[in-house]
Protein backbone atom coordinates (compact mmCIF):
# COMPACT_ATOMS: atom_id res chain seq x y z
CA UNK A 1 0.00 0.00 0.00
CA UNK A 2 2.20 3.10 -1.25
CA UNK A 3 -0.11 4.06 -3.73
CA UNK A 4 -3.65 5.87 -2.21
CA UNK A 5 -3.76 8.09 -5.45
CA UNK A 6 -6.09 7.33 -7.84
CA UNK A 7 -3.86 6.04 -10.50
CA UNK A 8 -5.49 8.22 -13.63
CA UNK A 9 -4.95 11.36 -11.60
CA UNK A 10 -1.77 10.60 -10.62
CA UNK A 11 -0.39 9.97 -14.17
CA UNK A 12 -2.76 13.29 -15.29
CA UNK A 13 -0.56 14.94 -12.51
CA UNK A 14 2.34 14.27 -13.65
CA UNK A 15 4.49 15.15 -17.11
CA UNK A 16 5.02 12.21 -19.01
CA UNK A 17 8.75 10.68 -19.06
CA UNK A 18 11.26 11.94 -16.36
CA UNK A 19 10.80 11.83 -12.75
CA UNK A 20 8.17 9.00 -12.54
CA UNK A 21 8.30 7.74 -8.97
CA UNK A 22 9.51 11.09 -7.25
CA UNK A 23 6.77 12.49 -5.28
CA UNK A 24 6.05 15.54 -3.26
CA UNK A 25 7.42 15.27 0.20
CA UNK A 26 4.49 16.65 1.84
CA UNK A 27 1.98 14.22 0.02
CA UNK A 28 4.72 11.26 0.69
CA UNK A 29 4.86 12.37 4.68
CA UNK A 30 1.80 14.13 5.32
CA UNK A 31 -1.06 11.79 3.77
CA UNK A 32 -3.16 11.02 6.05
CA UNK A 33 -2.50 6.97 7.46
CA UNK A 34 -0.36 7.17 4.68
CA UNK A 35 2.83 4.34 5.70
CA UNK A 36 6.24 5.96 5.67
CA UNK A 37 9.36 3.88 5.22
CA UNK A 38 10.57 1.86 8.24
CA UNK A 39 14.18 4.17 8.65
CA UNK A 40 11.96 7.15 9.06
CA UNK A 41 9.54 5.76 11.80
CA UNK A 42 13.04 4.40 13.76
CA UNK A 43 14.74 7.54 13.10
CA UNK A 44 12.01 10.17 14.28
CA UNK A 45 11.32 7.89 17.21
CA UNK A 46 15.09 8.35 18.31
CA UNK A 47 14.69 11.97 17.33
CA UNK A 48 12.27 12.91 19.94
CA UNK A 49 14.00 11.47 22.71
CA UNK A 50 17.53 13.15 21.11
CA UNK A 51 15.07 16.73 21.20
CA UNK A 52 13.64 15.99 24.70
CA UNK A 53 17.54 15.84 25.71
CA UNK A 54 18.69 18.70 24.22
CA UNK A 55 15.94 21.07 25.59
CA UNK A 56 16.57 19.70 28.89
CA UNK A 57 20.32 20.43 28.67
CA UNK A 58 19.51 23.80 27.17
CA UNK A 59 17.14 24.58 29.95
CA UNK A 60 19.63 23.68 32.49
CA UNK A 61 22.33 25.61 31.06
CA UNK A 62 20.14 28.81 30.97
CA UNK A 63 18.58 27.96 34.34
CA UNK A 64 21.93 27.39 36.18
CA UNK A 65 20.69 26.08 38.96
CA UNK A 66 20.84 22.12 40.17
CA UNK A 67 17.58 22.80 42.63
CA UNK A 68 15.34 23.72 39.78
CA UNK A 69 17.20 22.62 36.31
CA UNK A 70 19.77 19.55 36.98
CA UNK A 71 21.79 19.14 33.52
CA UNK A 72 20.65 15.08 32.12
CA UNK A 73 24.56 14.00 33.18
CA UNK A 74 23.90 15.63 36.78
CA UNK A 75 21.11 12.97 36.82
CA UNK A 76 23.01 10.54 34.83
CA UNK A 77 25.89 10.80 38.12
CA UNK A 78 23.45 11.09 40.51
CA UNK A 79 21.88 7.58 39.57
CA UNK A 80 24.85 5.85 39.86
CA UNK A 81 25.54 6.92 42.67
CA UNK A 82 22.22 5.96 43.25
CA UNK A 83 22.34 2.38 43.06
CA UNK A 84 26.47 2.24 43.95
CA UNK A 85 26.27 3.73 47.14
CA UNK A 86 22.44 4.84 47.99
CA UNK A 87 21.52 0.95 47.88
CA UNK A 88 18.78 2.47 45.48
CA UNK A 89 18.51 -1.11 43.92
CA UNK A 90 17.38 -2.13 47.18
CA UNK A 91 14.37 0.45 47.33
CA UNK A 92 13.32 -0.94 44.01
CA UNK A 93 13.79 -4.64 45.31
CA UNK A 94 11.04 -3.43 47.61
CA UNK A 95 8.53 -1.43 45.21
CA UNK A 96 8.98 -4.64 42.76
CA UNK A 97 8.53 -7.73 45.35
CA UNK A 98 4.90 -5.03 46.77
CA UNK A 99 4.03 -4.42 42.67
CA UNK A 100 4.17 -8.03 42.23
CA UNK A 101 2.69 -9.21 45.02
CA UNK A 102 -0.13 -6.46 44.92
CA UNK A 103 -0.74 -7.51 41.53
CA UNK A 104 -0.67 -11.01 41.92
CA UNK A 105 -3.25 -11.26 44.36
CA UNK A 106 -5.20 -8.27 42.44
CA UNK A 107 -4.82 -10.25 39.19
CA UNK A 108 -5.78 -13.80 40.76
CA UNK A 109 -8.76 -12.38 42.18
CA UNK A 110 -10.23 -10.18 39.35
CA UNK A 111 -9.62 -12.72 36.45
CA UNK A 112 -11.98 -15.24 37.27
CA UNK A 113 -14.65 -12.91 38.95
CA UNK A 114 -14.76 -11.02 35.26
CA UNK A 115 -14.87 -14.05 33.48
CA UNK A 116 -17.76 -15.36 35.64
CA UNK A 117 -19.77 -11.80 35.33
CA UNK A 118 -19.27 -11.77 31.41
CA UNK A 119 -20.51 -15.33 31.14
CA UNK A 120 -22.89 -15.36 33.88
CA UNK A 121 -26.14 -12.75 34.00
CA UNK A 122 -26.70 -13.52 37.84
CA UNK A 123 -23.13 -12.93 38.25
CA UNK A 124 -22.59 -9.71 36.61
CA UNK A 125 -26.19 -8.67 38.24
CA UNK A 126 -24.53 -9.06 41.65
CA UNK A 127 -21.27 -7.51 41.37
CA UNK A 128 -21.80 -5.07 38.94
CA UNK A 129 -23.29 -2.27 40.98
CA UNK A 130 -20.62 -1.99 43.57
CA UNK A 131 -17.21 -2.42 41.39
CA UNK A 132 -18.85 0.31 39.28
CA UNK A 133 -19.21 2.18 41.89
CA UNK A 134 -15.83 1.59 43.85
CA UNK A 135 -13.82 1.96 40.77
CA UNK A 136 -14.44 5.45 40.81
CA UNK A 137 -12.93 6.17 44.35
CA UNK A 138 -9.60 6.76 43.59
CA UNK A 139 -7.03 3.73 45.13
CA UNK A 140 -4.95 6.86 46.87
CA UNK A 141 -7.92 8.27 48.66
CA UNK A 142 -8.36 4.76 50.63
CA UNK A 143 -4.55 5.03 51.95
CA UNK A 144 -5.08 7.78 55.32
CA UNK A 145 -8.15 5.05 56.05
CA UNK A 146 -6.11 1.97 55.37
CA UNK A 147 -3.10 3.33 57.73
CA UNK A 148 -5.61 4.23 60.19
CA UNK A 149 -6.84 0.66 59.95
CA UNK A 150 -4.09 -1.73 59.41
CA UNK A 151 -1.07 0.60 59.96
CA UNK A 152 1.80 1.44 58.06
CA UNK A 153 3.29 -2.54 57.19
CA UNK A 154 3.67 -4.56 53.88
CA UNK A 155 -0.32 -5.16 53.86
CA UNK A 156 -1.28 -1.79 53.75
CA UNK A 157 0.44 -0.90 50.33
CA UNK A 158 -0.94 -4.43 48.75
CA UNK A 159 -4.24 -3.56 49.85
CA UNK A 160 -3.84 -0.01 47.75
CA UNK A 161 -2.29 -1.67 44.54
CA UNK A 162 -5.04 -4.11 45.05
CA UNK A 163 -8.14 -1.76 45.19
CA UNK A 164 -6.20 0.34 42.27
CA UNK A 165 -6.14 -2.66 40.11
CA UNK A 166 -8.77 -5.75 41.52
CA UNK A 167 -11.87 -2.99 40.31
CA UNK A 168 -10.91 -2.06 36.83
CA UNK A 169 -9.43 -5.10 35.68
CA UNK A 170 -12.75 -6.70 36.89
CA UNK A 171 -14.88 -4.96 34.46
CA UNK A 172 -12.26 -4.83 31.86
CA UNK A 173 -12.07 -8.85 32.19
CA UNK A 174 -15.68 -8.43 32.17
CA UNK A 175 -16.21 -6.66 28.82
CA UNK A 176 -13.77 -9.15 26.99
CA UNK A 177 -15.70 -12.26 28.09
CA UNK A 178 -18.99 -11.09 27.07
CA UNK A 179 -17.44 -10.19 24.08
CA UNK A 180 -16.80 -13.68 22.80
CA UNK A 181 -19.03 -14.00 20.07
CA UNK A 182 -22.15 -16.52 20.68
CA UNK A 183 -21.88 -18.28 17.48
CA UNK A 184 -18.50 -19.65 18.41
CA UNK A 185 -19.63 -21.03 21.64
CA UNK A 186 -23.12 -22.21 19.77
CA UNK A 187 -21.12 -24.01 17.23
CA UNK A 188 -18.99 -26.14 19.84
CA UNK A 189 -22.60 -27.22 21.29
CA UNK A 190 -24.06 -28.49 17.74
CA UNK A 191 -20.58 -30.25 18.05
CA UNK A 192 -21.43 -32.20 20.46
CA UNK A 193 -19.51 -30.35 23.57
CA UNK A 194 -21.00 -29.95 26.93
CA UNK A 195 -21.72 -26.89 28.60
CA UNK A 196 -18.24 -27.32 30.89
CA UNK A 197 -16.22 -28.43 27.50
CA UNK A 198 -17.76 -25.39 25.45
CA UNK A 199 -16.34 -23.25 28.77
CA UNK A 200 -12.90 -24.52 29.29
CA UNK A 201 -12.32 -25.67 25.74
CA UNK A 202 -13.89 -22.23 23.79
CA UNK A 203 -14.47 -19.72 25.93
CA UNK A 204 -11.71 -19.94 28.40
CA UNK A 205 -9.02 -19.94 25.13
CA UNK A 206 -11.35 -17.36 23.09
CA UNK A 207 -10.38 -14.88 26.11
CA UNK A 208 -7.05 -15.53 26.98
CA UNK A 209 -4.90 -12.89 24.56
CA UNK A 210 -7.28 -10.38 25.63
CA UNK A 211 -6.71 -10.94 29.25
CA UNK A 212 -3.45 -10.59 29.18
CA UNK A 213 -3.58 -7.52 27.38
CA UNK A 214 -5.49 -5.87 30.24
CA UNK A 215 -2.97 -7.64 32.37
CA UNK A 216 -0.39 -5.26 31.02
CA UNK A 217 -2.50 -2.56 31.07
CA UNK A 218 -3.47 -2.54 34.80
CA UNK A 219 -0.29 -3.31 35.24
CA UNK A 220 0.88 0.41 34.80
CA UNK A 221 -1.98 1.83 37.13
CA UNK A 222 -0.48 -0.88 39.82
CA UNK A 223 3.07 1.52 39.71
CA UNK A 224 0.69 5.05 40.48
CA UNK A 225 -0.88 3.86 43.18
CA UNK A 226 2.21 2.63 44.98
CA UNK A 227 4.62 4.93 44.44
CA UNK A 228 1.49 7.38 45.81
CA UNK A 229 1.28 5.12 48.88
CA UNK A 230 4.90 4.54 49.50
CA UNK A 231 5.33 8.99 49.62
CA UNK A 232 2.85 8.82 52.02
CA UNK A 233 4.15 6.39 54.31
CA UNK A 234 7.17 3.85 54.05
CA UNK A 235 10.06 2.69 54.84
CA UNK A 236 11.93 1.44 52.05
CA UNK A 237 10.87 1.94 48.13
CA UNK A 238 11.18 4.29 45.66
CA UNK A 239 8.62 6.16 46.59
CA UNK A 240 9.93 6.60 50.16
CA UNK A 241 13.57 7.11 48.44
CA UNK A 242 11.48 10.04 46.20
CA UNK A 243 9.93 11.44 49.61
CA UNK A 244 13.47 11.63 51.17
CA UNK A 245 15.52 13.20 47.86
CA UNK A 246 12.95 16.19 48.42
CA UNK A 247 13.26 16.59 52.03
CA UNK A 248 17.31 17.13 51.23
CA UNK A 249 16.61 18.93 47.90
CA UNK A 250 18.05 16.83 45.64
CA UNK A 251 16.08 17.14 42.68
CA UNK A 252 18.38 15.43 40.89
CA UNK A 253 17.71 12.12 42.20
CA UNK A 254 14.58 12.51 42.40
CA UNK A 255 14.55 12.56 38.17
CA UNK A 256 16.51 9.62 38.46
CA UNK A 257 14.31 7.62 40.24
CA UNK A 258 11.10 8.50 38.14
CA UNK A 259 13.12 7.43 34.94
CA UNK A 260 14.10 4.40 36.87
CA UNK A 261 10.32 4.03 36.89
CA UNK A 262 10.13 3.90 33.48
CA UNK A 263 12.65 1.86 32.46
CA UNK A 264 10.57 -0.72 34.80
CA UNK A 265 7.62 -0.16 33.21
CA UNK A 266 8.97 -0.26 30.07
CA UNK A 267 10.63 -3.54 30.90
CA UNK A 268 7.38 -5.31 32.26
CA UNK A 269 5.89 -4.07 29.15
CA UNK A 270 8.48 -5.31 26.59
CA UNK A 271 8.14 -8.79 28.64
CA UNK A 272 4.10 -9.58 29.02
CA UNK A 273 4.36 -8.42 24.98
CA UNK A 274 6.78 -11.33 24.08
CA UNK A 275 4.89 -13.75 26.42
CA UNK A 276 1.79 -12.82 24.19
CA UNK A 277 3.30 -13.38 20.94
CA UNK A 278 5.17 -16.55 22.13
CA UNK A 279 1.67 -18.27 23.53
CA UNK A 280 -0.58 -16.76 21.23
CA UNK A 281 1.00 -16.75 17.79
CA UNK A 282 -2.33 -17.01 15.87
CA UNK A 283 -4.02 -13.54 17.11
CA UNK A 284 -4.11 -11.55 13.86
CA UNK A 285 -1.59 -8.58 14.26
CA UNK A 286 -3.97 -5.07 14.38
CA UNK A 287 -1.06 -3.47 13.58
CA UNK A 288 1.60 -2.42 15.93
CA UNK B 1 -32.93 -42.97 7.22
CA UNK B 2 -32.73 -39.80 8.94
CA UNK B 3 -35.14 -36.64 8.12
CA UNK B 4 -35.86 -33.19 9.91
CA UNK B 5 -39.72 -32.16 10.73
CA UNK B 6 -40.96 -29.12 12.00
CA UNK B 7 -44.17 -29.56 13.86
CA UNK B 8 -46.33 -25.89 14.24
CA UNK B 9 -43.39 -24.10 15.28
CA UNK B 10 -44.18 -20.88 16.18
CA UNK B 11 -41.57 -18.08 17.71
CA UNK B 12 -41.99 -15.09 19.37
CA UNK B 13 -39.80 -12.78 21.37
CA UNK B 14 -41.01 -10.24 24.10
CA UNK B 15 -39.54 -6.39 23.44
CA UNK B 16 -40.07 -3.37 24.97
CA UNK B 17 -42.41 -2.06 22.12
CA UNK B 18 -44.67 -5.50 22.58
CA UNK B 19 -44.22 -9.02 21.42
CA UNK B 20 -42.53 -9.73 18.24
CA UNK B 21 -43.85 -12.56 16.19
CA UNK B 22 -40.57 -14.06 14.30
CA UNK B 23 -42.57 -17.31 12.89
CA UNK B 24 -45.37 -18.32 12.86
CA UNK B 25 -47.13 -21.97 12.00
CA UNK B 26 -43.95 -23.56 10.13
CA UNK B 27 -44.40 -27.38 9.73
CA UNK B 28 -42.60 -28.83 7.42
CA UNK B 29 -40.68 -32.01 6.60
CA UNK B 30 -37.00 -32.31 4.92
CA UNK B 31 -36.68 -36.02 4.02
CA UNK B 32 -33.47 -38.25 3.99
CA UNK B 33 -30.80 -36.61 2.04
CA UNK B 34 -32.92 -33.81 1.13
CA UNK B 35 -31.15 -30.42 0.39
CA UNK B 36 -33.63 -27.95 1.21
CA UNK B 37 -33.67 -24.12 0.59
CA UNK B 38 -35.49 -21.47 2.69
CA UNK B 39 -35.35 -18.19 1.16
CA UNK B 40 -36.97 -15.18 2.19
CA UNK B 41 -37.24 -11.27 2.58
CA UNK B 42 -33.86 -10.10 5.41
CA UNK B 43 -35.74 -10.22 9.17
CA UNK B 44 -38.33 -12.96 8.14
CA UNK B 45 -36.70 -15.46 10.70
CA UNK B 46 -35.09 -17.67 8.50
CA UNK B 47 -32.33 -17.94 11.07
CA UNK B 48 -34.54 -18.27 13.65
CA UNK B 49 -35.86 -21.12 11.77
CA UNK B 50 -32.33 -22.82 11.72
CA UNK B 51 -31.67 -21.69 15.49
CA UNK B 52 -34.80 -23.44 16.36
CA UNK B 53 -33.49 -26.63 14.18
CA UNK B 54 -30.39 -26.81 16.10
CA UNK B 55 -31.86 -26.43 19.51
CA UNK B 56 -29.66 -23.64 20.24
CA UNK B 57 -33.67 -21.27 20.96
CA UNK B 58 -36.37 -22.92 22.10
CA UNK B 59 -39.16 -22.12 20.35
CA UNK B 60 -42.23 -20.62 21.97
CA UNK B 61 -44.69 -23.21 20.39
CA UNK B 62 -44.69 -26.68 18.07
CA UNK B 63 -41.68 -28.76 17.89
CA UNK B 64 -38.64 -30.23 15.89
CA UNK B 65 -38.53 -33.62 15.33
CA UNK B 66 -35.17 -35.70 13.90
CA UNK B 67 -35.85 -39.00 12.77
CA UNK B 68 -39.11 -39.04 15.63
CA UNK B 69 -36.88 -37.75 18.03
CA UNK B 70 -37.96 -34.46 19.71
CA UNK B 71 -34.56 -31.99 19.27
CA UNK B 72 -34.87 -29.59 22.08
CA UNK B 73 -30.83 -28.66 22.49
CA UNK B 74 -28.22 -28.73 20.48
CA UNK B 75 -25.88 -31.73 19.67
CA UNK B 76 -24.17 -33.45 17.26
CA UNK B 77 -26.76 -34.99 15.04
CA UNK B 78 -27.20 -31.75 13.50
CA UNK B 79 -24.25 -29.65 12.80
CA UNK B 80 -24.52 -25.95 12.51
CA UNK B 81 -22.31 -23.68 9.68
CA UNK B 82 -22.54 -20.24 10.23
CA UNK B 83 -22.08 -17.02 7.70
CA UNK B 84 -19.16 -15.82 10.43
CA UNK B 85 -17.32 -19.31 9.74
CA UNK B 86 -17.25 -19.02 13.80
CA UNK B 87 -13.51 -20.86 13.53
CA UNK B 88 -11.59 -21.51 16.77
CA UNK B 89 -8.40 -19.03 16.14
CA UNK B 90 -6.36 -20.73 18.57
CA UNK B 91 -6.05 -24.21 16.67
CA UNK B 92 -4.75 -25.22 13.95
CA UNK B 93 -7.04 -25.76 10.60
CA UNK B 94 -6.66 -29.74 11.08
CA UNK B 95 -8.09 -29.48 15.21
CA UNK B 96 -10.80 -27.38 14.18
CA UNK B 97 -12.02 -30.03 12.22
CA UNK B 98 -11.21 -32.54 14.35
CA UNK B 99 -13.17 -30.13 16.97
CA UNK B 100 -16.12 -32.53 17.26
CA UNK B 101 -14.51 -35.91 17.03
CA UNK B 102 -11.99 -34.85 20.08
CA UNK B 103 -15.20 -33.64 22.27
CA UNK B 104 -16.78 -37.14 21.50
CA UNK B 105 -13.28 -38.77 22.55
CA UNK B 106 -12.42 -40.76 19.48
CA UNK B 107 -8.57 -41.80 19.36
CA UNK B 108 -5.89 -39.69 17.85
CA UNK B 109 -5.24 -41.97 14.94
CA UNK B 110 -8.66 -41.85 13.90
CA UNK B 111 -9.20 -38.24 13.98
CA UNK B 112 -6.37 -37.78 11.97
CA UNK B 113 -7.59 -40.22 9.38
CA UNK B 114 -11.10 -38.31 8.77
CA UNK B 115 -9.51 -34.52 9.23
CA UNK B 116 -7.01 -35.80 6.80
CA UNK B 117 -9.32 -36.73 4.19
CA UNK B 118 -11.61 -33.85 4.94
CA UNK B 119 -8.40 -31.72 4.26
CA UNK B 120 -8.09 -33.23 0.94
CA UNK B 121 -11.76 -33.22 0.26
CA UNK B 122 -12.38 -29.48 0.64
CA UNK B 123 -8.63 -28.68 -1.46
CA UNK B 124 -7.00 -27.63 2.06
CA UNK B 125 -4.08 -29.46 1.21
CA UNK B 126 -0.43 -27.91 2.75
CA UNK B 127 -2.57 -25.39 5.41
CA UNK B 128 -3.34 -28.45 8.22
CA UNK B 129 -1.37 -26.96 10.42
CA UNK B 130 -2.02 -23.35 9.31
CA UNK B 131 -3.90 -20.94 11.83
CA UNK B 132 -7.47 -19.66 10.81
CA UNK B 133 -6.12 -16.06 10.26
CA UNK B 134 -3.69 -17.29 7.03
CA UNK B 135 -6.85 -18.27 5.63
CA UNK B 136 -9.18 -16.30 2.75
CA UNK B 137 -12.83 -16.24 3.57
CA UNK B 138 -13.49 -19.15 1.32
CA UNK B 139 -10.89 -21.18 3.01
CA UNK B 140 -11.89 -20.58 6.26
CA UNK B 141 -15.73 -21.32 5.40
CA UNK B 142 -14.48 -25.00 3.62
CA UNK B 143 -12.37 -25.41 7.33
CA UNK B 144 -16.10 -25.24 8.83
CA UNK B 145 -17.89 -27.21 6.42
CA UNK B 146 -15.35 -29.69 6.99
CA UNK B 147 -15.82 -28.98 11.04
CA UNK B 148 -19.40 -30.00 10.59
CA UNK B 149 -18.91 -33.08 8.15
CA UNK B 150 -16.05 -34.41 10.46
CA UNK B 151 -18.85 -35.01 12.93
CA UNK B 152 -21.10 -37.21 10.46
CA UNK B 153 -24.09 -35.24 11.51
CA UNK B 154 -27.43 -36.69 10.34
CA UNK B 155 -28.43 -33.23 9.40
CA UNK B 156 -26.39 -30.10 8.01
CA UNK B 157 -27.81 -26.68 8.87
CA UNK B 158 -26.54 -23.99 6.91
CA UNK B 159 -27.11 -20.33 8.18
CA UNK B 160 -25.93 -18.12 4.77
CA UNK B 161 -22.94 -19.60 5.13
CA UNK B 162 -21.42 -18.33 1.62
CA UNK B 163 -23.06 -14.66 3.08
CA UNK B 164 -19.66 -13.33 3.20
CA UNK B 165 -17.95 -14.25 0.46
CA UNK B 166 -16.94 -12.16 -3.05
CA UNK B 167 -19.52 -13.75 -5.88
CA UNK B 168 -16.47 -15.52 -7.66
CA UNK B 169 -15.49 -17.46 -4.64
CA UNK B 170 -19.33 -18.00 -3.64
CA UNK B 171 -19.82 -19.65 -7.11
CA UNK B 172 -17.03 -22.12 -6.31
CA UNK B 173 -18.63 -22.93 -2.97
CA UNK B 174 -21.48 -23.89 -4.37
CA UNK B 175 -20.22 -26.44 -6.71
CA UNK B 176 -17.74 -28.14 -3.99
CA UNK B 177 -20.63 -27.76 -1.76
CA UNK B 178 -23.22 -29.40 -4.63
CA UNK B 179 -20.28 -31.99 -5.24
CA UNK B 180 -20.27 -32.72 -0.87
CA UNK B 181 -23.94 -33.30 -0.83
CA UNK B 182 -23.76 -35.73 -4.18
CA UNK B 183 -21.09 -37.95 -1.97
CA UNK B 184 -22.29 -37.79 1.23
CA UNK B 185 -26.26 -37.43 0.63
CA UNK B 186 -26.91 -35.53 3.76
CA UNK B 187 -30.30 -33.84 5.02
CA UNK B 188 -29.33 -30.76 3.92
CA UNK B 189 -31.49 -27.15 5.88
CA UNK B 190 -29.86 -24.42 4.01
CA UNK B 191 -30.91 -20.75 4.48
CA UNK B 192 -29.77 -18.17 2.00
CA UNK B 193 -31.51 -14.84 0.23
CA UNK B 194 -29.49 -15.49 -3.28
CA UNK B 195 -32.25 -16.90 -5.25
CA UNK B 196 -29.80 -18.05 -7.61
CA UNK B 197 -27.95 -20.26 -5.18
CA UNK B 198 -31.02 -21.71 -3.66
CA UNK B 199 -32.10 -22.82 -6.73
CA UNK B 200 -28.87 -24.24 -7.93
CA UNK B 201 -28.10 -26.06 -4.62
CA UNK B 202 -31.88 -27.24 -3.62
CA UNK B 203 -34.14 -30.12 -4.22
CA UNK B 204 -36.76 -27.75 -2.58
CA UNK B 205 -37.40 -24.21 -1.84
CA UNK B 206 -39.16 -22.79 0.99
CA UNK B 207 -40.32 -19.13 0.22
CA UNK B 208 -40.71 -17.74 3.82
CA UNK B 209 -43.30 -14.66 4.09
CA UNK B 210 -42.56 -11.26 5.62
CA UNK B 211 -42.87 -11.06 9.58
CA UNK B 212 -44.22 -13.04 10.78
CA UNK B 213 -42.55 -15.60 8.88
CA UNK B 214 -44.59 -18.51 7.66
CA UNK B 215 -44.01 -21.17 4.49
CA UNK B 216 -45.60 -19.03 1.38
CA UNK B 217 -44.52 -21.59 -1.21
CA UNK B 218 -43.17 -24.80 -1.69
CA UNK B 219 -41.27 -25.10 -5.19
CA UNK B 220 -39.31 -28.38 -6.23
CA UNK B 221 -36.41 -27.46 -8.15
CA UNK B 222 -36.70 -30.28 -10.60
CA UNK B 223 -33.22 -29.68 -12.25
CA UNK B 224 -31.26 -32.41 -13.31
CA UNK B 225 -28.31 -34.21 -10.48
CA UNK B 226 -25.58 -33.82 -10.62
CA UNK B 227 -26.01 -29.98 -11.07
CA UNK B 228 -23.06 -27.94 -12.87
CA UNK B 229 -22.64 -24.04 -13.33
CA UNK B 230 -23.81 -24.34 -16.88
CA UNK B 231 -27.26 -24.68 -15.90
CA UNK B 232 -27.49 -21.58 -14.54
CA UNK B 233 -27.54 -20.11 -17.95
CA UNK B 234 -30.81 -22.47 -18.74
CA UNK B 235 -34.37 -21.35 -19.50
CA UNK B 236 -35.18 -23.96 -16.50
CA UNK B 237 -33.51 -22.25 -14.02
CA UNK B 238 -34.71 -19.00 -15.62
CA UNK B 239 -38.09 -19.88 -15.52
CA UNK B 240 -37.64 -20.77 -11.78
CA UNK B 241 -35.16 -17.59 -10.86
CA UNK B 242 -38.66 -15.65 -12.01
CA UNK B 243 -41.38 -17.84 -10.01
CA UNK B 244 -39.35 -17.46 -6.84
CA UNK B 245 -38.67 -13.85 -7.75
CA UNK B 246 -42.28 -12.84 -7.83
CA UNK B 247 -42.91 -14.24 -4.60
CA UNK B 248 -39.91 -12.57 -2.59
CA UNK B 249 -40.65 -9.09 -4.72
CA UNK B 250 -44.22 -8.96 -3.27
CA UNK B 251 -43.11 -9.81 0.27
CA UNK B 252 -40.27 -7.75 0.07
CA UNK B 253 -43.23 -4.73 -0.41
CA UNK B 254 -45.06 -5.92 2.19
CA UNK B 255 -41.63 -5.57 4.93
CA UNK B 256 -41.18 -2.16 3.36
CA UNK B 257 -44.98 -1.21 3.98
CA UNK B 258 -44.99 -2.49 7.43
CA UNK B 259 -41.85 -0.72 8.19
CA UNK B 260 -43.50 2.27 6.62
CA UNK B 261 -46.64 1.84 8.48
CA UNK B 262 -44.81 1.69 12.04
CA UNK B 263 -42.65 4.50 11.64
Amino acid sequence: MSERVPVTQAALARPPGGQRRRRGLLRTYLTPKQAIPRRIVFGLGIGSFVVILASWSLASVLINSDLFAPSPARVWTSWVDMILHRSFLSDVGWSSFRIIGGFLIAAVMAVPLGLLMGSFEVVRSFFQPPINFIRYMPASAFIPLLILLIGLDENEKLIVIWIGVFFQLVLMVMDIAHRVPDEMLNVAYTLGASRWKVFYKVFLPATFPEVVDALRITMGWAWTYLIVAEIVSAERGIGSFILVSERYLRSDRIIAAIITIGILGLITDAVIAAIHRRAFPYVEKVHA
Amino acid sequence: MSEIRFVDVAMRFPTRRGEVRALEQISLTVPDGQFACIVGPSGCGKSTLLNVAAGLVTPTEGEVLVDGKLADSPGPDRGMVFQSYSLYPWLSVQRNIEFGLEVKGTPKPERTRQSSELIRLMKLDGFAEAYPKALSGGMKQRVAIARALANDPQVLLMDEPFGALDALTRQIMQELLTDLWQRYRKTVLFVTHDIDEAIFLGDVIYIMTNRPGRIRTTLAVDLPRPRTFDMVGGSRFAELRSQVVGVIHEESMKAVESELARA
